[in-house]
């Protein structure tokens, strides 16, 4: 079981550099083909010795610290709000008439385009890209744990309400977990979002740090380098947080309690 | 291993087309440590029954009493396993699973996961112990099922056609194990099951309900010493008997052929 375990993480780990290595090697010949001047479209060998510059003098871990900073704040914020909301939603009715309709008409509202609203309430900085991050992220959360908490099985509730389970553990040991493959599939989503709205909101209202802000700048001059070399760092980034920590999150939980299934083949 | 009085029951469901009656006018009367199987056609209100006895549906007219005491709501007096083998939580282990009811009442870590240890032994179950439900086959789970139903020594053992989805020769195994159990704990046992074969096997008593309202159509004593032999002609006599009650010839009707033991 272990054996097999490692084996086909292995594998998967050879297929998956193995489409990275096919797509690097497109990219490097387009760049090489002339169709793009070099300074827009810099080579693989550029961007790395521009990447390993920045991450050498230090600049990159402050930009990724700084972007990581607001991203970690406004989903905490996001979790804090959009979990205990999309729960009381879910159990109690009159919870659910008052804030249905507020969701449902802002969630589409894409949050970059709040940007500019928030940039003269809140100023440039991280108060404004904190909040964008927080708004990108809270309907995921909040949606899928109001539908995770309606699809928890009644059975659980009935066969937890018989052992002798009052409201407050009904909560705790079975509507949470109950509804655990929905809460951490929120969390995926609303990283993910934060992930994206972060980078855009630095671009116009963050100033000195921030990956998305390094973009912006380096176009004024042309460093296009810098450009690639921070989406490099913005990719890792989120691929090492929706992998490794989701990913692990999931493993160790929903998928060891068979709630969830791999996918075959 | 109180006993149990269910008189003048009625529940009507309020449903789109109108209003249904599901039970009408019960009255059973279960003796202490007796085991009662309710059977009866699909709609007969068997399983309605069972759930006013666990405290999930209320009834509209009518009292039930377990131990003299009026039953309101759900209660650690009863304990309940449903037909559907999801009704363990995935999230907790075998064990995790049994010592619920025991959490629930406050009993200290090491206290309920001995008692959840005997209990799994009980269903023969003590190797599975760190399982997940989903490593389990049905039979086990409903096994993890029953121990969890009985770990917090309810009174009363209600059980909703817990086996129905099992094939018919764990069924048989079921069947035999959930009869050593009730001779060790002498729980007060009522048993809602479409299985003829099943009632006769297992019951002290058999009710017989039949359908739109649900009523109570016979009440009958299965006299049968212990172990019982179910291809003996006694066995297989009571079995034709109670077909008949049903109003139904052997073999006539799929939901009541004699399946299990009678044909294999």
């Amino acid at each position: 079981m272990a054996m097999t375990d490692t084996n086909q993480r292995r594998r998967s780990l050879v297929r998956g550099l193995l489409s990275l290595a096919a797509a690097a090697a497109f990219y490097q010949g387009v760049a090489m083909s002339g169709f793009f001047p070099k300074v827009l479209l810099p080579g693989i060998p550029t961007i790395l010795t521009t990447l390993y510059g920045a991450l050498a003098d230090g600049t990159m871990e402050q930009h990724a610290a700084a972007t990581l900073y607001r991203v970690l704040l406004g989903f905490a914020l996001a979790i804090a709000v959009g979990l205990p909301l999309g729960i009381l939603m879910a159990r109690f009715k009159p919870v659910e008439n008052f804030f249905l309709p507020l969701v449902s008409a802002l969630m589409p509202i894409p949050s970059f385009s709040l940007v500019p609203l928030f940039m003269l309430w809140f100023g440039i900085g991280n108060l404004t890209t904190v909040l964008i991050v927080f708004y990108a992220a809270t309907f995921p959360m909040l949606f899928n744990t109001w539908t995770g908490v309606r699809s928890v099985n009644p059975l659980w509730l009935r066969a937890a309400g018989a052992m002798g389970a009052d409201e407050k553990r009904l909560f705790w040991k079975v509507i949470i977990p109950g509804a655990s493959p929905f809460i951490i599939t929120g969390m995926r989503q609303a990283f993910l979002r934060s992930w994206i709205a972060v980078v855009g909101a630095e671009m116009i209202a963050a100033s000195d740090y921030g990956l998305g802000w390094v973009i912006f700048d380096s176009k004024e001059f042309l460093q296009t380098d810098v450009m690639m070399a921070s989406l490099v760092v913005i990719g890792i980034i989120g691929y090492a947080f929706e992998r490794l920590v989701f990913g692990s999150i999931e493993r160790a939980t929903v998928y060891r309690w068979g709630m969830v299934r791999m996918a075959k083949g | 291993m109180l006993p149990i009085e269910i008189s003048g029951v009625s529940l009507i469901y309020d449903t789109p087309g109108g209003k249904v009656p599901g039970v009408k006018d019960v009255s059973i009367n279960v003796g202490a440590s007796e085991f009662v199987c309710i059977v009866g056609p699909s709609g007969c209100g068997k399983s309605t029954l069972l759930n006013i006895i666990a405290g999930f549906l209320t009834p509209a007219a009518g009292e039930i009493r377990i131990g003299g005491k009026a039953v309101t709501g759900h209660g650690m007096d009863r304990g309940v396993v449903f037909q559907d083998f999801a009704q363990l939580f995935p999230w907790r282990t075998a064990l995790g699973n049994v010592a619920f009811g025991l959490e629930m009442k406050g009993v200290a870590k090491a206290e309920r996961e001995q008692i959840a240890r005997e209990q799994l032994r009980l269903v023969k179950l003590e190797k599975f112990t760190a399982s997940y439900p989903h490593h389990l086959s049905g039979g086990m789970q409903q096994r993890v099922a029953i121990a969890r139903a009985l770990a917090y020594n309810p009174a009363v053992l209600l059980m909703d056609e817990p086996f129905a989805a099992l094939d018919a020769l764990t069924r048989d195994d079921m069947q035999r194990l959930l009869a050593d159990v009730w001779r060790e704990t002498r729980k007060t046992v009522i048993y809602v099951t479409h299985n003829v074969a099943e009632a006769v096997y297992l019951a002290d008593r058999v009710i017989v309900m039949s359908p739109h309202p649900g009523t109570v159509k016979a009440d009958i004593r299965i006299p049968l010493d212990r172990p019982r032999d179910p291809l003996s002609a006694e066995f297989l006599e009571w079995q034709k008997n109670l077909l008949a009650r049903l109003g139904h010839e052997p073999g006539g009707d799929e939901a009541y052929k004699m399946n299990g033991k009678a044909t294999t």
